[in-house]
């Protein structure tokens, strides 16, 4: 393997690893203000044991997020410089917002937020909460903004094969910077509101039947439940607009070969590069135009259109785009499936008697989220190559010159540490719930709604 | 934009300087809290969750500097960006493992289930050695100019273990500072034992400097240029035996002076880093590129400048907040 594809698969492999962490916080930030603000509003203990179950598992992910982010601020020098010499005007700027206007407003407040609540005023805690939510939000806003100007360019002049901007308007709301920036943000959603269904399923599997768990069950399966349709819509939009500026990627998506119309929409298939065409086939007839184009005789791309006169191949490699769309649509129409039935049994039953099944059924999908994100980013950075920032520069040219046995073997270090991670990270998130089943208390002290903070004594060893 | 003359010269400058300062306050702020993790092992077991509450609420944001200071980098002098980062990739690596493992670390310890605490512990440890060694290992190649000799390499070796000490130094007079009773008394002792890596290593980088290029060399050891720097290597002595003094009658009744270790540390520290400032400039990559040449479009830093004049005194009034509001002796970590 060369320099390229494995720094290819280095990149892939941290910023994998990075964005499940993001993924889980971004959310779960509002989710906590949440539960302090229903506290604040209604003074019920299980809001406050919501909270504090919920903000250890903030805090893991938080510093999971903040190490495995430093990584990828590092990496752009030493595996793509020529991403920066080359768009470094654009994406300087952007990077630099997103440090100076989101990473420490987190990073600061997050301090306060965690162990400052015996430190100051109950509503200067809140703030916090509210401030590194936000945070979490505001460094989503800045680095989609940059993705998105990778996937459609445009407010830009290039000057000696560098470029610079024109436009800040045009660069920031790109063409595609809506839809990505809303598909994100729902699938941050939906990721922490089934972990938050899952794990509260668990503790009630364990026989934890305490308040806060069956309101967080609640809170988990109805927030999926409300976001999920939403969430399919944003992906259809996001869609139509991929069509509109990518078509090789929506191409690669549909397992589409040939341009022309009553494209049927390929339900599995695998495709065959060699050949080009899909092997076992199985599709619904006019599918794909119907929801491309809306109406059974709309004219859908192919691969086809996108190989030059010499032969040259300029749409991505189709398998693994083809693939981790059929991942992440399955598992969203699964979400959809499970949390409006769930919604349904939260009626009939309540959530203190659900049936153990749907209880599986939600720990079963407890981290369905980080696939269904994961395999989206995979859909749409696979589906951009061979561009790093299409049709300005193609990833081949921003690649490193250093060696590919030293990248191979930083790649295998990083990797052995992630996996080793990845099950800790895990197994603490199960620890903590076993923990909060057996019923230890979250506090020792009586937590003030209002008013000046009282400081219990402290106990060693928390 | 052209209120100051040609912004190709000020605007480079300008990100210079920002980052300069970035990268200084990274060092104080995370040495310390790397030096910390250093000091773990020499800790007795109940005094480990000590030293971890000292840095606690801080250690987050102390590793963002690192992130703007990178950044800097990366957003003004993309060129100098990747000739240094490609250079220093397999140091790189082992910082980024370093940080990883501490940063998890810190978390797991307190979360994961108490028979794996000294696993945790240890993996503390390790990933601030690693992140401590790997920095200082990275300032000696580039003082040596980024080439890998085996000379260049032995020096680096050498700037790393100075580093590291030198971090378990700062790290100790934090823990001066935040701490009381008989974890004071061993922090104490432990600056003591720590000081002669600061020493060492502000004698090194000092010595190894000027002997690296004629340049640097001449921008020191010419008349009546002496005269000006005089006051670096006289106030670094001065502070060396200030500290040298305290240690030696530390602690007073009532805990007066328990800041001082400190605060003359980040002097030192502050007077090197100004030093080797001085050395490089105009150079991001010693004697190959000047930030002239390295930095960015004037449109794009301008852009950067204006967000930074809002946002960084923002930046420096939270900061301060959160230091003061967890000021005083360091308590126990608690979410409630």
């Amino acid at each position: 393997m060369d320099t390229l594809l494995l720094s290819r698969i280095q990149f892939g492999a941290n910023i994998s690893f990075h964005i499940l962490f993001p993924t889980i916080t971004i959310a779960l930030g509002w989710v906590l203000l949440f539960f302090r603000l229903r506290f604040t509003a209604t003074g019920e203990s299980k809001w406050m044991d919501a909270y504090m179950f919920w903000v250890k598992v903030f805090a893991l992910s938080f510093a999971m997020g903040v190490v495995s982010g430093i990584t990828m601020s590092f990496q752009f020098g030493t595996n793509w410089p020529g991403f920066m010499e080359i768009v470094g005007n654009v994406a300087g700027p952007l990077l630099a917002y997103e440090v100076m206007t989101a990473f420490f407003l987190e990073a600061v407040f997050l301090g306060i937020m965690l162990f400052g609540a015996s430190r100051v005023k109950p509503w200067v805690h809140t703030l916090a909460t509210f401030l590194v939510a936000f945070g979490t939000t505001m460094s989503t806003f800045w680095i989609i903004v940059l993705n998105s100007w990778m996937h459609t360019p445009q407010g830009y002049e290039i000057i000696d094969g560098v470029v610079h901007a024109t436009s800040w308007w045009e660069i920031v709301f790109n063409p595609s910077m809506p839809y990505r920036f809303i598909h994100m943000m729902l699938a941050s959603g939906l990721t922490v509101a089934f972990l938050i269904a899952g794990i509260s399923a668990l503790r009630m599997l364990w026989g934890d039947r305490g308040e806060d768990v069956k309101t967080a069950l609640r809170v988990g399966i109805i927030t999926g439940a409300s976001l999920i349709p939403l969430q399919i819509l944003a992906g259809d939009f996001h869609g139509l607009n991929t069509l509109e500026y990518q078509p090789a990627k929506v191409a690669a998506m549909e397992g589409n070969w040939d341009t022309g119309p009553n494209i049927p929409l390929v339900l599995f298939a695998i495709p065959d590069e060699e050949a080009r065409e899909n092997r076992f086939e199985i599709a619904i007839p006019n599918g794909a135009s119907l929801i491309l184009k809306h109406k059974a005789s709309g004219v859908v791309p192919g691969l086809n259109d996108f190989v030059s006169e010499d032969g040259e191949v300029l749409h991505p490699r189709v398998a693994p785009v083809f693939y981790s769309f059929r991942v992440m649509v399955g598992i969203g129409m699964a979400m959809l499936l499970l949390s409006w039935a769930g919604v349904w049994m939260l009626r009939r039953y309540g959530a203190g008697h659900m049936p153990t099944l749907p209880l599986y059924a939600f720990c079963a999908m407890s981290f369905s989220g980080w696939i269904a994100t994961l395999a989206g980013w995979y859909t749409t950075e696979i589906g951009r190559q061979p561009w790093l920032v299409q049709g300005v520069l193609s990833t081949k040219d921003a690649v490193s010159d250093v060696p590919a046995g030293m990248v191979l073997g930083t790649l295998i270090g990083y990797l052995v540490v992630y996996a080793v991670l990845i099950v800790a990270y895990i197994g603490v998130i199960t620890y903590l719930a076993r923990k909060a089943t057996r019923g230890e208390p979250y506090s020792t002290r009586g937590y003030p709604r209002r008013g000046e903070a009282n400081v219990a004594a402290l106990q060693p060893g928390e | 934009m052209d209120y100051f003359g040609d912004p190709a010269v000020w605007l480079p400058w300008t990100f210079a300087a920002l980052m300069g300062l970035s990268i200084l306050i990274y060092v104080v702020l995370d040495g310390f809290d790397l030096g910390v993790g250093l000091l773990m092992p020499l800790a007795e077991e109940d005094q480990k969750d000590r030293l971890v509450a000292s840095i606690g609420p801080f250690w987050d944001a102390n590793e963002t500097w690192l992130v703007l200071a990178v950044g800097l980098l990366l957003v003004a002098f993309p060129p100098a960006h990747g000739v240094i980062l490609t250079a220093l990739y397999l140091p790189v690596f082992v910082m980024l493992i370093g940080l990883i493992l501490r940063g998890v670390s810190f978390e797991m310890r307190a979360k994961a289930p108490i028979a794996q605490k000294r696993m945790w512990n240890g993996a503390f440890f390790a990933g601030s050695l690693m992140a401590s060694l790997s920095q200082g290992f990275m300032l000696g190649m580039y003082i040596m100019g980024l080439t890998w000799t085996l000379p260049h390499v032995g020096f680096a070796l050498l700037t790393a273990v100075f580093l590291t000490v030198g971090y378990s130094f700062i790290g100790a007079a934090w823990l001066i500072w935040k701490t009381e009773g008989a974890l004071q008394e061993r922090a104490i002792g432990w600056a003591k034992g720590g000081i002669w890596g600061l020493v060492a290593g502000i004698a090194a980088i000092s010595l190894a400097t000027p002997f690296v290029s004629v340049r640097i060399f001449d921008k020191w050891f010419s008349w009546p240029e002496m005269l000006y720097l005089s006051p670096l290597p006289i106030l670094s002595a001065a502070l060396v035996g200030f500290l040298w003094w305290k240690l030696s009658r530390l602690p007073f009744r009532d805990d007066q002076w328990a800041w001082t270790p400190f605060a003359a540390a980040t002097g030192l520290f502050t007077l090197a880093y100004g030093g080797m400032a001085y050395s490089f400039y105009p150079y991001v990559v010693p004697e190959k590129i000047t930030i002239y040449e390295a930095a960015s479009a004037p449109e794009s830093l301008f852009i950067i400048l204006l967000g930074t004049l809002f946002v960084l005194p923002a930046i420096l009034g939270y900061t301060v907040l959160s230091y003061y509001i967890f000021r005083g002796k360091a308590t126990a970590l608690r979410y409630d």
